[in-house]
């Protein structure tokens, strides 16, 4: 028999957060669209330009700042929906638990070292002491 | 994991066939979902041969006439026959609505599946254990709360004031969104699903209602309330033509602006 005990439902009372995400997600998601836009078409720019070209773009302080914005975004944005998929389907509290770190750290990994590479690029002298070239 | 597929001792398996009488003329097959608590053993899928002219127009007509005429052990719940008391909710042709509403001639071919309300509890046959989801209709306070003193007459509302709650008075609780809702299918323990999450924005939309902020207190959780990924299942099926999606993005729209 498989009823349930009416005696023993509880519905669980509020965290009183989650508002806060929600908006966060919204936010990252319109700031979204233009970084998008413009990263796919500097992309387009950029192919075929060869080595030089590249880093050479990459030092112009603009190119650096919108390329950190669009990656640490796209990280963040990516770790809250990754986020969403393990507490929709992952009931196990171990596994659960688990996976919402491995997700952070991972996230957090490909920022860090999208970052870094940016940073090195951008702050560096010219192409030729880059990387010992 | 989430459960994807139904635990071994709850797989139907296939059950009897009643046939028509020889002869009989626009036979329709419905092959509906079985199980009884006091005998062990698998639900099963019995399929009831039925000739159209038998019975009225609508599903719940065949099934009333099934278990009148053909298996008098066939369980479902039914009242009013007519959308209004949201008894006789059920998944027809793989899609919850009321047989009571639902007629014969909308059903795909000759051939129906109906079977009870999917995701939930089966207490026996179409009869879905709806414990949890009154809980959760109960705990969104589903009544006027003020706080100034009642005065001398009735509570007054604009007649715009009250236009905001079309589309949100009409639920007759039938429980078609929620168990339609994935979302409610994975986190039912933890998401209040559309039905009670309607109810909770009719109140939050009602001017005359004095504990707007308790309200959004209570709702404001990553799952009570944040489960819902607009899915938009529930306003699919609803059987009385409501939104509950919208109703959900309001109260989303309330909470973000409290919270800026």
């Amino acid at each position: 028999m498989s009823r349930i005990d009416a005696a023993r439902v509880r519905v669980p009372k509020a965290a009183g957060h989650g508002a806060g995400t929600w908006i966060k997600e919204r936010v990252e998601a319109i700031a979204l669209i233009p970084l998008s836009l413009w990263a796919f078409w500097a992309a387009a720019h950029l192919a075929g330009a060869g080595y030089q070209a590249m880093v050479e773009w990459l030092r112009q302080p603009l190119n650096a700042v919108l390329l950190a914005l669009f990656v640490l975004i796209s990280v963040d944005h990516m770790r809250l929906g990754l986020r969403v998929v393990v507490e929709d389907y992952i009931h196990r509290p171990g596994n659960k638990a688990a996976l919402l770190l491995l997700n952070l750290f991972v996230c957090g990994l490909i920022g860090a070292l999208a970052l870094f590479a940016i940073l090195k690029v951008a702050l560096s002298g010219p192409a030729n002491t880059l990387f010992g070239a | 994991m989430v459960q994807l597929t139904l635990p071994k001792g709850s797989r139907p398996t296939q059950g009897k066939r009643w046939k028509a009488p020889e002869g009989a003329k626009d036979v329709r097959e419905f092959k509906v979902y079985r199980y009884d608590p006091e005998n062990p053993g698998n639900p099963r899928w019995d399929v009831y041969e039925v000739p159209a002219g038998d019975h009225g127009p609508m599903v719940l007509d065949a099934l009333i006439h099934i278990k009148n005429e053909i298996d008098p052990t066939l369980t479902f719940r039914r009242s009013c026959r007519e959308g209004i008391c949201g008894s006789c909710a059920m998944n027809i042709d793989g899609r919850n609505t009321l047989a009571c509403t639902k007629g014969c001639d909308e059903l795909s071919g000759d051939k129906a599946t109906i079977a009870p309300l999917p995701h939930m509890p089966v207490v026996k046959d179409l009869v879905p254990d709806l414990t949890l989801f009154y809980a959760q209709y109960a705990s969104i306070m589903p009544y006027l709360k003020v706080e100034t003193p009642d005065p001398e007459k009735e509570r007054l509302q604009s007649p715009e004031d009250r236009a905001k709650l079309d589309g949100l008075y009409e639920c007759i609780l039938c429980a078609c969104c929620s168990t339609s809702c994935p979302s409610y299918w994975w986190n039912q323990e933890k998401y209040l699903g559309p039905a009670a999450l309607l109810q909770a924005y009719r109140w939050l939309a009602d001017t005359r209602d004095e504990a707007t902020e308790e309200r959004l207190d209570d709702l404001e959780d990553p799952f009570k309330l944040y489960r819902c990924h607009t899915i938009m299942n529930c306003a699919q099926v609803c059987p009385k033509g409501l939104n509950p999606a919208k109703a959900i993005a309001e109260t989303k729209k309330m909470l973000a602006e409290r919270e800026l």
